[in-house]
C-alpha cells in the first residue's frame, strides 16, 4: 500500500514540473505582447506561449485529478505559492533581450520535443495522450527557436555578441532538465515517465549541432543550478507570480 | 427521437468560429456521435490544446442540437488519437484556398526529429502557392501567423500576405 500512495504523490510532483513549466514559460514568454521588435514576431510569441497555456491546462489538470483534492488547473496555477511550484529554474529566468528570450526557448525546446516523444511511451495512457497532443505543437516550437537562434547566432556582429551572452548567461540552468532526484527514480522505475538524463544524448545532439551552426560556443564550466523541481527558486518566480496571480489573490474566483 | 445521421448533419452546418466558411465536421473535430436514451453524446477533439476557439465550439455545437430541439446534450472531450490537419475534408481544404488562406501540405508535419534537422531547417523552403494569385514565389513570414494553426506567408508575385493552415 505504501508504494502506490508513494507513487501516487511521485505522479503528482512529476505532473506538477512538467504543468509549472510550461505554464511559467508561457507566461515569460506572453510578457512580450506588444513588445517584440517586430510585428510578426509579437504575434509568433504570443503563439507559442498559448500553446504552452493550453498544455499547462492538461498537465496541471491531471495533476489535479490525481492528487484528488478538488483543485483544477487554475486552483494550481493561481493559488499556489512560490516555494509549491516544481517547474525548470531555466524558465523563470527574465526574458532579458528577444536574443535572450529565444535561446531560453530553445534550450528548452531542445529538451521539451525529445521529452514528450519519450513520454508518449508512458505506460499511464493520460500522460501518453496529453505528450502526443503536445509533441505536434512543441515541434514547431522547436523548428522556430533553432532556426532564430542560428540566423541571430550566425548574424550581424551586434546579434552574434548578443546571442553568445545568452547562450553564457543561460547555460548554468539547463543541467537541471537533465538531472534526476528520487521522484524521477520512482516514476522511471514505474514505467511512468523517463528518466531524465536518457533525454541527454538528444538535447546535446541537438544543441550541439544548432549552436554550431549558429557559430556559438558552450561555455566550458560544468557547474549547473538545480532546486527548481524540488521548489527552490530564484528570486525572479516570486516577482512574476505576483503579476500572474494578484487577480484570483485578490478577487478569488473572480469570472470573466 | 432524433438519428445519429440526423445530428451530424446538423453538425455540419455548425462554423467553426475563426473561419467560418468551414464547419466543425469539415474540420474533422467532431470525433464521435453517438445515443444514450435521450441523450445525445458528440465527442470533440481540440485542435491545438491552447485553442481559445475550443470552448466557444462546444457552446456553439450545443445551442445548435438545442435549437434544433434536442433537451440533453453531453459534449465529451477527447485527445486520442491527436488531432490532424489530415482529418479536413476536400472540399474544405477548397473553401480555405477561396477564403484566402492556403490550405495545409500533406505529409510535412514537423516531427522534431534530430538527425538532418539543420538542413530541413536552413535548406529547401515548403513550397506553399499563394492562394489568390496560385503563384509558387512565396516566402514565410513567420512560423505563427493570426492563430497556432497558421504560418505567415507572403507572396512574391501578387505582394499579399496570407495565412498557411499548417499541417500538423
Amino acid at each position: 500500500m505504501e508504494t502506490v500512495v508513494k507513487l501516487d504523490l511521485a505522479l503528482f510532483e512529476g505532473l506538477c514540473r512538467l504543468g509549472d513549466s510550461t505554464l511559467v514559460l508561457g507566461h515569460r514568454v506572453s510578457e512580450w505582447c506588444g513588445h517584440a521588435p517586430v510585428l510578426e514576431e509579437d504575434i509568433a510569441l504570443a503563439n507559442v506561449a498559448l500553446d504552452l497555456i493550453g498544455q499547462t491546462q492538461l498537465w496541471l489538470g491531471l495533476a489535479g485529478e490525481v492528487e484528488g483534492r478538488g483543485r483544477d488547473a487554475d486552483a494550481l496555477a493561481f493559488r499556489r505559492d512560490v516555494w509549491e511550484f516544481r517547474n525548470l529554474l531555466l524558465v523563470e529566468r527574465p526574458n532579458g533581450d528577444f536574443g535572450q528570450t529565444l535561446m531560453r526557448q530553445f534550450l528548452f525546446d531542445a529538451w521539451h520535443q525529445p521529452m514528450l516523444k519519450a513520454l508518449e511511451g508512458s505506460n499511464d495512457a493520460r500522460i501518453a495522450e496529453i505528450a502526443a497532443k503536445a509533441g505536434r505543437e512543441v515541434a514547431y516550437h522547436l523548428e522556430r527557436s533553432a532556426d532564430l537562434v542560428i540566423r541571430l547566432g550566425d548574424g550581424s556582429e551586434e546579434s552574434h555578441k548578443r546571442m553568445q551572452t545568452a547562450l553564457d548567461t543561460l547555460w548554468p540552468y539547463t543541467g537541471e532538465m537533465m538531472a534526476s532526484d528520487a521522484t524521477d527514480c520512482a516514476l522511471a522505475e514505474a514505467g511512468v515517465m523517463p528518466a531524465p538524463d536518457s533525454i541527454r544524448p538528444q538535447w546535446e545532439a541537438l544543441v550541439g549541432e544548432v549552436l554550431g551552426e549558429a557559430t556559438l560556443k558552450a561555455p566550458e564550466s560544468a557547474y549547473m543550478h538545480k532546486g527548481g523541481k524540488q521548489g527552490t527558486h530564484s528570486e525572479h518566480l516570486g516577482h512574476m507570480l505576483a503579476t500572474m496571480q494578484w487577480l484570483q489573490r485578490a478577487y478569488p474566483d473572480a469570472k470573466w | 427521437m432524433v438519428s445519429v445521421a440526423q445530428v451530424w448533419d446538423w453538425l455540419s452546418h455548425v462554423p467553426d468560429p475563426e473561419i467560418p466558411v468551414i464547419s466543425v465536421t469539415d474540420l474533422g473535430i467532431v470525433r464521435d456521435v453517438s445515443l444514450e436514451g435521450e441523450t445525445v453524446v458528440v465527442t470533440v477533439t481540440p485542435t491545438y490544446s491552447g485553442c481559445p476557439a475550443t470552448s466557444v465550439i462546444n457552446f456553439e455545437i450545443e445551442k445548435a442540437l438545442r435549437d434544433k430541439g434536442v433537451a440533453a446534450v453531453r459534449l465529451e472531450r477527447r485527445l486520442d488519437p491527436p488531432w490532424t490537419t489530415d482529418w479536413l475534408k476536400p472540399e474544405a481544404r477548397e473553401k480555405l484556398r477561396a477564403y484566402g488562406i492556403a490550405p495545409p501540405i500533406y505529409g510535412t508535419r514537423a516531427e522534431g526529429v534530430v538527425a538532418g534537422r539543420i538542413k530541413r531547417l536552413t535548406g529547401a523552403a515548403l513550397v506553399v502557392p499563394c492562394p489568390r494569385c496560385g503563384s509558387e514565389e512565396t516566402q514565410k513570414v513567420s512560423q505563427f501567423g493570426s492563430t497556432p494553426c497558421k504560418a505567415a506567408y507572403q507572396c512574391r508575385s501578387c505582394l499579399e500576405p496570407f495565412d498557411y493552415f499548417k499541417c500538423i
